[in-house]
């Protein structure tokens, strides 16, 4: 694969170059010109879902500068805490700053408190870094994890910095075209092998019809047992 | 003191900002005047990652509006022996930022006496283009060699970052990327990869009009790093007489001539020598 064989996974970043593999087997990013003075954004589908006893998090894979495909294999799902991830969208420097700093305060208040954190504690976070600063950010996130509490919770951060617990959420440019998919399809209290297959295919739709999304799927699966990275590749 | 006087004290104790200049600048926009514009380096860079390393490359142009600026600048810049970064964008911003970060990441060096990792770099260089929220105009390349083996960096003006095995940057990127979309694989050797590399910034030489002139390459790899400045020469300026040009004396007619002596030079009178020590 890459030299050192697990050098991607280490870091939280799934293995690229497999993913590029795939992706080249079925066809190759579109490609315009090039503008700097535009603000990296991940135009973008992200998902999670509640099922009993975790959740599923989902995303796509494209990151773009106006109409240029930046990073075909990004990874729009990043950790936050051992159990708490947050999927990102909107203004990828911005979001990929907030995630920076909850990453920080929630490992000392880790340290402090010596036991997990709380998903709501992070998704609190969160919003409160979207909202006292609401004027100079782009971006919406939604953090989801599992904790012994509360079990399995997605919460949404919007813009302004309202935060909702719900029991799945979508976002990014992708989402209008899948509410009503989600919304006919979804059933509380699904199996980990149902919501799996609820977000792969949703996702799927919204890369299908949202030209910011593509790529690949990439998904994190969590719940007691711990986290589990997979991605499918190639859906254009 | 009179009203006037007390209001005109008021009036300048009240601070705030001042958009006179802007005002200034606005109004001279709309009459017609050219507004200066920084330099930027119109660009191919590109970074890989192969087997045992990093190979970093770069075109040699930099460009003021249509005209070249520099035929031969450097856009390989040092961080640490071990973590060299490629800049595209505005000249003087991929110019300073490196140089600041790698002065930070040698501190940090001398102060924890282990070799500097590339996350380290990473995140002073994305802190501080976030700060400056895309004004400091630095695209760039960072790639390198610490104990996590090699890596590669993309990093955007707005201080956003990606993760990736090969990366192209400048208004050449889209060319550069089209060379590696296609003949990329896993597990090249250092020779291959820097044949691609250099494939792959051609590209960019040849095809985009913002990039030109040679190729630099930078190979980093666990033993250390190895700057090829000028690697390849594709486009050398020849001359029609390569010797110059050689005119014997008497080849422009002397019509006529004239001596002016210069004026002598007053003579000081009297007065304490100055002290000189011996």
């Amino acid at each position: 694969m890459f030299g050192m064989a697990n050098d991607f996974t280490h870091r939280e970043i799934m293995d690229p170059m497999s993913v590029m593999h795939t992706a080249r087997q079925l066809g190759s990013a579109s490609i315009c010109d090039v503008d700097l003075s535009q603000p990296v954004s991940l135009g973008t589908s992200i998902m999670a879902v509640e099922f009993d006893g975790g959740v599923v998090c989902g995303a796509d894979s494209r990151t773009s500068t106006g109409s240029y495909i930046a990073n075909r294999v990004s990874d729009k799902i990043t950790a936050l805490d051992e159990q708490i991830y947050t999927m990102r969208s909107g203004s990828a420097a911005d979001t990929q700053a907030v995630s920076d700093y909850v990453r920080y305060y929630l490992d000392m208040h880790r340290n402090q408190t010596q036991k997990p954190t709380a998903v709501k504690t992070a998704a609190k976070l969160v919003s409160m870094l979207l909202y006292e600063n609401k004027s100079m950010l782009m971006g919406e996130m939604i953090v989801a994890g599992w904790d012994a509490h509360n079990g399995g919770q997605v919460y949404k951060c919007a813009m302004g910095g309202s935060l909702i617990r719900r029991p799945y959420s979508t976002g990014g440019s992708g989402s209008i075209f899948i509410a009503a998919h989600c919304e006919h399809t979804f059933r509380p209290g699904m199996t980990r092998q149902q919501a799996i297959d609820f977000v792969d295919n949703a996702l799927r739709l919204a890369m299908a019809s949202d030209g910011s999304s593509g790529g690949s799927v990439r998904k994190v699966v969590i719940d007691a047992s711990g986290v589990e990275r997979t991605y499918t590749g190639g859906v254009f | 003191m009179s009203t006037a006087s007390i209001a005109q004290a008021l009036n300048e104790q009240r601070g705030g900002f001042d958009f006179e200049l802007a005002k200034r600048n606005a109004a001279l926009e709309g009459a017609g005047m050219k507004v200066p514009r920084a330099t930027k380096t119109g660009t191919t860079i590109v970074g890989m990652v192969y087997k045992d390393g990093v190979v970093l490359g770069a075109d040699t142009r930099s460009t003021q509006g249509p005209t070249v600026a520099d035929k031969n600048c450097q856009k390989i810049h040092y961080i640490a022996d071990n973590i060299w970064c490629c800049g595209a964008g505005t000249a003087a911003d991929t110019e300073f930022t490196t140089a600041l970060i790698s002065s930070k990441v040698e501190l940090h060096r001398m102060a924890t006496g282990k070799q500097p990792r590339l996350v380290t770099a990473l995140t002073m260089l994305k802190r501080l283009l976030f700060r400056y929220q895309g004004h400091v105009g630095a695209a760039l390349i960072l790639g390198g060699v610490d104990c996590n083996g090699p890596a590669l960096y993309q990093v955007y003006p707005h201080g956003s970052t990606d993760y990736l095995p090969y990366v192209t940057m400048g208004s050449g990127s889209v060319n550069a990327m089209a060379i590696f979309e296609s003949e990329y694989k896993d597990g090249l050797t250092q020779e291959e990869a820097m044949k691609l590399v250099h494939k792959a910034v051609l590209s960019g030489i040849f095809n985009d009009l913002g990039s030109g002139s040679n190729v630099d390459l930078c190979v980093i790899t666990r033993e250390g790093h190895t700057l090829h400045r000028g690697y390849d020469q594709p486009n050398p300026r020849r001359f029609r007489y390569p010797g110059g040009f050689t005119y014997t004396n008497g080849t422009t007619p002397t019509l006529s001539s004239s001596f002016t002596p210069s004026r002598t030079p007053a003579a000081v009178v009297g007065g304490a020598g100055m002290e000189v020590d011996a």
